[in-house]
């Protein structure tokens, strides 16, 4: 069975010629993935992507004809970056837009998979939230600020979709590996050979050299082993490659845990079968006890404004623990009764100094962007003119970059939910539709 | 003569495993200097570069590929008000310039 992996995320690119060498021989399946928490909490609380529209719609419109052709169903995985309804809506429309230009048809299935706040609270009035570190612990009150919670399906609602016959799985927020191992479960394939083929195969041409994320891998399963070769002809997959990713960013490189169990790879084995395929075997599976599900969701925190600039004074970076002090009294005394302290944060986020110039981003985020941007004003003229003894640079303290020297960014949101829910179902999170396009 | 730990290896790097742990992958030149890290380096060393609970400090040896990972959680997760570094990426430093030597 031959598995192809368009790219490390869709809307980074590939090369249309990879694409028309692993589409020379049989497909069965094509998957990509869309999304990452990479980027931080924003993504998924303001409903925007990460990639973009342009780039996304290339990547989508050259693959799709073919997907199509060779009746390969072509899974994509965490729409939109982030995966909330909002996301999958966003790159729904830009499939359909595909179809009408290339005048394609097929079936599609879209899996959304946001849950209720009700959901989640029901998860931890009953005990089965599990932290996933000690530092972050689940919290009912941030577990109720919450504007957007997606949980991230495995591959059982993606299995239930590939038995109804559909040309295109659109998933809402998935694991990266569901997309690929998916396939592999539901041809009946090793699930230790599957989880482990995805882990790698989820990063496009990463495991390849020269190593682009960007580029198409091609997966090849069998019995009792797979094998792994790029579609690029000017790239070969090494040992060393293949067995180094599960190094990165994962926390153990020896176990890939998943919503149904835990891939244990300290028993595969790696083999160069030719200049540009390696073979692995030997991975392993073991079942959860209790399957859970990760859930992401965010809180908005506030609006945000900064100010960005320079320092390139010595005497003025020596005394920079004195000048922020002075700043930060300053604003408090001259918006009291106007503005309440707990209605912001005003902090200064400095790096460099001593030999080199200092980088200093005054950062306010605020109970609304009015309040923000008063404080940031207050500030960076305050800290712009700030005194200290021996000063003599008299006439300013900071280079500003940009005119105007003070920048919106508007809403900011953070994670307030980053747990494992045990479920019963491990479809149970996911709404499916399923319509003729 | 003790070195910078990052003169051992050909990767060093720092990423976010999640927005609630940070990773740091070390791949090794050689299997003399994998062995001669694993042996002195110590999760005490790592816990006052990066001033941590060395309880929370995970070190997985990774024979294959004369590697190590060494996880803990971030102190100020991913897109927390107080965190700088999104991705995680320029954490490295500090275990970078850990001194290894006889």
């Amino acid at each position: 069975m031959k598995i192809v992996a368009l790219t490390g995320m869709l809307g980074y690119g590939y090369s249309e010629e990879s694409l028309e060498h692993a589409f020379s021989e049989k497909v069965d399946y094509v998957g990509v993935d869309a999304g990452s928490t990479d980027p931080g909490p924003y993504y998924l609380g303001s409903g925007k992507s990460f990639t973009d529209r342009n780039a996304v719609k290339r990547d989508l419109a050259l693959a799709l004809p073919r997907v199509l052709e060779h009746k390969a169903p072509f899974i994509i995985g965490s729409a939109g970056g982030a995966g909330s309804k909002r996301h999958v809506e966003w790159l729904k429309e830009i499939l359909f837009e595909i179809c009408k230009e290339k005048k394609l048809s097929f079936k599609l299935a879209v899996i959304y998979s946001d849950v209720s706040k009700d959901y989640v609270l029901e998860k931890f009035d009953n005990g089965k939230m599990i932290n996933m570190s000690e530092c972050f612990p689940a919290n009912r009150e941030e577990i109720e600020k919450s504007e957007t919670i997606v949980s991230q399906i495995g591959v059982a609602p993606i299995m239930k979709m590939l038995e109804q016959k559909v040309d295109v799985i659109l998933c809402g927020r998935a694991c990266d590996t569901a997309i690929y191992a998916a396939p592999c479960l539901f041809e009946g394939y090793d699930h230790g050979l599957a989880f482990h083929m995805a882990k790698i195969m989820e990063c496009g041409g990463m495991c390849a050299e020269p190593v682009s994320a960007a580029d198409v891998m091609q997966g090849y399963m069998y019995k009792d082993h797979f094998e792994l070769r790029p579609a690029n002809p000017q790239k070969r997959c090494t040992v060393d490659r293949v067995a180094a990713h599960t190094l990165y960013e994962q926390t153990n490189p020896y176990l890939i845990f998943e919503p149904d169990g835990v891939a244990d790879l300290k028993n595969s084995k790696f083999e160069q079968i030719d200049e540009r395929t390696v073979r692995v075997s030997g991975s392993e599976f073991k079942m959860a006890e209790v399957p859970t599900l990760k859930l992401e969701g965010v809180k908005c925190s506030g609006f945000r404004t900064i100010s960005p600039a320079t320092i390139n004074d010595d005497n003025t970076i020596a005394h920079i623990d004195l000048i922020t002090k002075t700043v930060s009294d300053f604003v408090k005394e001259n918006t009291s009764g106007i503005i309440k302290p707990e209605d912001y944060n005003l902090s200064f986020k400095l790096s460099g100094g001593k030999e080199s110039s200092l980088s200093v981003i005054i950062d306010i985020v605020a109970k609304t962007q009015a309040i923000a941007d008063t404080v940031c004003a207050l500030a960076r003229s305050r800290m712009l003119h700030c005194d200290y003894v021996g000063r003599k640079s008299s006439a300013g303290n900071l280079a500003f970059p940009f005119s105007p020297s003070d920048i919106h960014i508007g809403e900011v949101y953070e994670f307030s939910v980053f747990h494992l829910v045990q479920v019963d179902d491990l479809s149970e999170t996911a709404k499916i539709e399923i319509m003729e396009v | 003569m003790k070195q910078p730990l990052i003169n051992y290896t050909k990767i060093l790097r720092s990423k976010n495993a999640g927005p609630l742990y940070i990773t740091f992958d070390l791949i090794f030149d050689t299997k003399e200097n994998y062995e001669k890290v694993k042996s002195l380096l110590t999760k005490e060393m790592v816990a006052k570069a990066y001033d941590m609970d060395i309880k929370l400090i995970d070190f997985i040896f990774y024979d294959v590929v004369n590697s190590l990972k060494i996880t803990f959680p971030r102190k100020n997760i991913s897109g927390s008000l107080a965190d700088d570094d999104i991705y995680g990426c320029q954490q490295h430093m500090p275990l970078a310039k850990i001194l290894i030597g006889d």
